[in-house]
């Protein structure tokens, strides 16, 4: 599995992310600028890290969607190449459009940085075959605008498709209000395009790899993307 | 020429922020406030011959990056 890292201006959770992968590969990814026209040669998953890219901007993402390497990850992903966008990462898939819907503002308005339960909602994908179905995972969140938005029918569509990745829940597996940090639409946290080959979520598997710091949930994304 | 796009939320799509800012005119004690929702305002200096041309290319600005179009609105005033 050959794994780069795009960094951007302002992001900051790539060497996070790098050390996901290189514990789960043994490799370490590359890092790829921004500025860079080419992904490395044989690039089998693309990463988009967390952070501010851009200052967050005009709106989060929106100016990192568009600037040259995305070039690269667009025809990557339209060749079937994996592709996996966390937090800020998620937020530049959408502007990008290469997922569907838009991250608002949190619904309290407020910053939430702190340990949150997901439900793995699908487990068939090369992102999740080493989560069963239902389980309930605890990760990380820390986001200002992670509030899912999409219209009627896209929200149909990924239900109908089985493209909504991970739900928040409480620790139980339990959908609802207190269980929704953000105000996302039917407690979506992360979602697949069509051709499940890119991942978009909030939370941030990354930083749940080692029980130094609070649990090792997050491995079974990186196990799965090694698997696959 | 001097061209202003303004950005909004498209109707229907929910602004926390205009409800906090709501929330707080009304706590100031300004009277008749019923709603406010929270948009962008982009002063842009732009050559083009006219106005229809320099309209046609701010709404490529919007529609390219200025504005999401899946939650957003815009429009273009000359100033």
């Amino acid at each position: 599995m050959r794994a780069a890292v795009i960094l951007f201006p302002g992001s900051n959770r790539e060497g996070d992310v790098a050390r996901a992968l290189h514990q789960a590969n043994g490799v370490k990814p590359a890092i790829v600028w921004h500025d860079e026209r080419e992904l490395p040669a044989r690039t089998d998953l693309v990463v988009l890290p967390g952070g501010f890219s851009y200052g967050d901007y005009l709106r989060c993402g929106a100016i990192a969607a568009r600037v040259r390497i995305m070039d690269a990850v667009r025809a990557h992903a339209d060749r079937g190449g994996l592709v996996l966008g966390v937090c800020n990462g998620f937020q530049i898939l959408c502007e990008g459009g290469l997922l569907p819907g838009v991250l608002m503002r949190n619904a309290d308005l407020r910053f939430i940085c702190r340990m949150q339960h997901l439900r793995v909602e699908n487990n068939e994908t090369r992102f999740s075959q080493a989560y069963a179905k239902g389980q309930v995972v605890k990760v990380a969140i820390a986001h200002g605008e992670g509030n899912y938005v999409a219209d009627a029918t896209t929200i149909a569509t990924l239900e109908d498709g089985g493209r909504v990745a991970f739900r928040y829940c409480d620790a139980k597996g339990r959908l609802g209000e207190g269980a929704n940090p953000n105000g996302s639409i039917n407690d979506i946290a992360g979602i697949y395009n069509e051709g499940f080959n890119v991942l978009g979520l909030m939370p941030h598997p990354e930083n749940l790899i080692d029980p130094l710091v609070g649990g090792i949930d997050g491995r079974g994304l990186f196990a799965s993307l090694m698997a696959a | 020429m001097k061209a202003r796009v303004i950005v909004t939320l498209k109707g229907g799509v929910l602004d926390p922020q205009g409800k906090a800012i709501e929330g707080a005119l009304k706590s100031l004690g300004v009277e008749g406030v019923a709603s406010v929702r929270q948009g962008k305002v982009f002063d842009v200096e732009i050559d083009a011959a006219d106005r229809q041309a320099a309209s046609a290319r701010l709404g490529e600005a919007c529609e390219k990056l200025l504005a999401n179009m899946i939650v957003e609105n815009y429009s273009v005033e000359f100033v």
